[in-house]
């Protein structure tokens, strides 16, 4: 199955959630991976390894990942869809570029699929416990976008919606996945390329005289000329102007630029964020999940549906950025708030900023077994 | 005359950015003759500006990447060799240069220059070496030689310094020189070859450093610090690297590794058509 | 309807490419939804090693084994461990030269297959997972032998195809006769 010259295996496979991921990006025209060796993401690298060059695509191993991910910002600039993958150490010595990458809007994905911390922790074991660095994790005041799949059918549609979000908005976009959906495996439908939405970056229509590669337009995202296209540009992780051009003390420059690129993903909340409902319309109790434990809650709410219990799901697609809006909304009407998590407690927070007076409870679980339905379950009763 | 006239006379103006100006390096800084000895390198070999890119990591020798006028990217601290390592492989048509500094590439960013050497990576890094961290006030780095006075060796540097072309040369790069700000024609010369070879290379040009190293290693102004280099540089030709170490007395300087080996590059696009050829035999059968 | 299977041994046994084929057979060439999850620690021989599967004609919520309607056990530290977690009434099949120590109390249906045995005879103990599969088929009907088959032959390493082919028929066969 692996043997094949084409970007888009269409027909029907039974995948893990890493190889779903891996075909994903390729779906997506990604032609360049930058990785290092960390369970349990390997088999995403050793999957790109086969594949790309079956594609005339690019792999490379890099001596770490701090390595893996300035590689991927420079393809990313010299013109490829451009994607890393790895687990909580190596996302922890991303950090520093991709901050970098914010600053130099480039377009690219990282893949973290989620083991348990902190330090080297389980590495064969299920956590969700990176959600709160996917946001924060690099300095200063940034926004970035992250998708948290809980099928391995999404770990296919979502990193290719990841690369399709990172070229419409100039922003790292990660797929936050957990080690059980990364390992686990199930029925993915490829479906034929013709079929498959693909969002490349928009380019330059000025000649490159006119050309200032910050300037944005009016969705805040400057158009992006790559090297080697004869626009001559400079970018830096220094604060600078629409022109690229350091602005090391101006105040204004540093207000303007930092708001803008926060501003571009907050005013495009509506457009980005993506989450799924389930029998919200009446529901006391609501659950709101992502990735594995959305799937103990899914069947958690049915069950408690067949028990009289008014339960319903919001399983979020996207996490980041959170959407407030919405929690807010579905706060007002509900009695209760669960929120599963396999951490000590992460988007439990955001979710208790959003619900204001109404009372949400943490399933915090640990290691390696993710919640069960019965849990969930009586965690409703309780509430 | 202002210094708005002065640059458009110069005959290296349209290889700059000219808005840039003036620079941010002090007076008598290495890093002018080093930027200059690039451009007119440039300039000699009648290269596509278009297909250049100029890649720094953090330090002052880092702004050299935002002064030309080709396509550039100042990275984080250390991380340039592994950008560029990015680029190139994704855009082969491109000559890709990393000019950055001696702390920014050979301590923080030390693990990428071996590994980008060791790979064969169709880069050309040009280092300047100024023996300390200049940009953050003088303090030692991987260059500064032992007993050196520096702002956190206040009791004199008790860490040996690193050889840089032995490094090189060590790790698998295919060119590697060293030239001190003096000797600019035969700088100029080694980038114009550097850039028109293949495989991994670094020029390493020993640069003054008069308002932070040398005031503080009472080394005397710039001046007095070149007339140092022409007195001490000994130039050799194919000089067993491992023997070439920086004394006060003593500075080994020329070409010391010059050898052809295919770059990761092409034993990528070799590696790929192969596969892809297997691929195409395979299923038409 | 859901039914959950269980194989748990250690690492090298196949346990994780055991739950593996019976989930492609079930998915891809048994018109049913299936899922497999697994859980293994940092050696890639020795450790234990548990694989888990869930079949159903619905869709797959829950992924994950909770009480499993099947168990498939391979070392003794995997029965101690697992045993106690099948559900009343479930069928547990297990290799008895590694599982010597059995409880008889329990309220579930073991069937003792010598899968270890039998791969020897066939020459290479590292089948003793499938000849444990082909019981497991042909004791729980689960999937057809067909869809099994086209699983194992797809799931082994290139060359050794038939080899596993005759694993899985020796371990069908003894199944069925024990199933009577």
């Amino acid at each position: 199955m692996a043997k094949n010259n084409k970007a888009v295996l269409t027909g029907t496979h039974f995948l893990s959630g890493d190889l779903a991921c891996a075909e994903g990006a390729l779906a997506a025209g990604c032609r360049f991976f930058g990785g290092y060796p960390i369970t349990p993401a390997t088999e995403i690298a050793e999957r790109m390894a086969r594949r790309l060059p079956q594609i005339g695509g690019i792999y490379i191993q890099m001596e770490d990942e701090i390595a893996s991910i300035a590689a991927v910002i420079g393809a990313s600039y010299a013109g490829k869809k451009a994607m890393t993958a790895t687990s909580g150490p190596g996302f922890s010595l991303m950090q520093e570029n991709i901050g970098l990458a914010v600053m130099t809007e480039a377009p690219l994905v990282i893949v973290d699929i989620m083991r348990g911390g902190p330090s080297t922790g389980q590495p064969t074991m299920p956590g969700q416990q990176d959600v709160m660095q996917a946001k924060w994790g690099s300095h200063g005041d940034y926004e970035i976008i992250a998708l948290a799949p809980s099928s391995v059918q999404e770990m296919f549609d979502l990193t290719i919606e990841c690369f399709n979000l990172a070229e419409t908005f100039r922003v790292p976009v990660m797929l936050l996945a957990d080690e059980i959906i990364g390992h686990m495996w199930e029925r993915v439908e490829i479906p034929p390329s013709n079929e498959i939405t693909i969002i490349n970056r928009k380019k330059p229509v000025v000649p490159p005289r006119e050309y200032h590669p910050f300037q944005p337009d009016d969705d805040l995202v400057p158009p992006m000329a790559c090297f080697g296209e004869g626009y001559r540009f400079h970018a830096t992780g220094l604060t600078h102007d629409e022109k690229g051009a350091p602005k090391t003390v101006s105040i204004p420059e540093q207000t303007k630029l930092v708001k803008r690129l926060c501003g571009k993903i907050r005013t495009n909340t509506d457009t980005i964020i993506q989450v799924k409902e389930v029998t919200l319309e009446d529901a006391d109790v609501v659950v709101v999940a992502y990735g594995i434990a959305s799937r103990a809650a899914l069947s958690a709410v049915r069950k408690a549906r067949t028990q009289g219990i008014k339960a319903g799901l919001l399983r979020l697609i996207t996490i980041w950025p959170f959407p407030e809006k919405l929690v807010a909304q579905i706060a007002e009407q509900a009695k209760a708030i669960i929120v599963p998590e396999m951490n000590c407690g992460q988007l439990v927070r955001e979710v208790e900023r959003a619900a204001k007076t109404t009372p949400v409870s943490l399933l915090s679980k640990l290691g390696e077994e993710p919640h069960r339905p019965s849990e969930i379950v009586e965690a409703m009763r309780r509430m | 005359m202002n210094n708005k006239d002065l640059m458009l006379q110069h005959p290296l103006a349209k290889y700059l950015r000219q808005e840039r100006m003036p620079h941010i390096w002090c007076e008598g800084c290495g890093n002018g003759i080093l930027l200059n000895s690039f451009l007119e390198a440039l300039d000699e070999l009648q290269l596509d500006l278009d297909n250049i890119v100029v890649i720094s990591g953090i330090g002052c020798i880092g702004r050299a990447a935002g002064y030309v006028n080709v396509d550039s990217f100042h990275t984080t601290h250390g991380r340039a060799i592994p950008f560029a390592t990015g680029v190139k492989l994704a855009n082969p048509q491109l000559k890709v240069v990393v000019i950055s500094g001696d702390g920014d590439l050979f301590a923080i960013g030390g693990n990428h220059f071996i590994h980008a050497a060791r790979r064969n990576v169709d880069i050309k890094v040009i280092c300047a070496n100024n023996f300390n961290y200049g940009m953050t006030g003088g303090q030692y780095g991987p260059t500064t030689p032992l007993e050196a006075w520096t702002t956190t060796t206040p009791y004199g540097n008790i860490e040996h310094p690193f050889n840089l072309v032995h490094l090189a040369a060590a790790s698998g790069a295919v060119y590697a020189a060293r030239w001190t700000t003096l000797q600019v024609r035969r700088l100029k010369a080694s980038i114009k070859k550097a850039l028109q070879k293949e495989g991994f290379s670094l020029i390493e040009v020993i640069s003054p450093c008069p308002e932070i190293y040398d005031r503080y290693n009472k080394l005397g102004t710039a001046v007095e610090v070149m007339k140092w280099f022409k007195l001490v540089s000994e130039v050799h030709k194919a000089y067993d690297p491992a023997k070439a170490v920086i004394t006060k007395n003593r500075i080994i300087i020329g070409e010391f590794v010059d050898i052809e080996k295919p770059s990761y590059g092409r034993l990528l696009r070799e590696m790929t058509a192969q596969v892809k050829e297997d691929l195409e035999g395979e299923n038409t059968k | 309807m859901r039914t959950e299977i269980r194989f748990a041994g250690f690492g090298g046994q196949g346990i994780i490419r055991s739950g593996l084929m019976l989930a492609t057979a079930a998915c891809i060439w048994g018109d049913k939804n299936a899922v497999q999850t697994q859980s293994y620690g940092p050696e890639s021989r020795g450790g234990s090693c548990k694989s888990e599967v869930v079949i159903a004609d619905e869709e797959i919520d829950y992924p994950k084994v909770d009480e499993p309607d099947i168990v498939m056990i391979m070392s003794q530290e995997a029965y101690n461990k697992y045993v106690s977690t099948a559900k009343k009434g479930a069928t547990i099949l297990l290799d008895p030269s590694m599982v010597t120590e059995v409880e008889s109390s329990l309220h579930l249906k073991t069937y003792n297959i010598p899968a270890t045995k039998i791969a020897q005879k066939l020459g290479k103990t590292i089948i003793a997972n499938v000849v444990m599969l082909g019981a497991l088929t042909a004791i729980t009907k689960i999937v057809t032998p067909e869809a099994m088959k086209k699983a194992v032959a797809q799931n082994v390493p290139r060359g050794t195809e038939k080899l596993n082919l005759a694993a899985f028929k020796r371990g069908y066969e003894y199944g069925r006769q024990l199933k009577g």
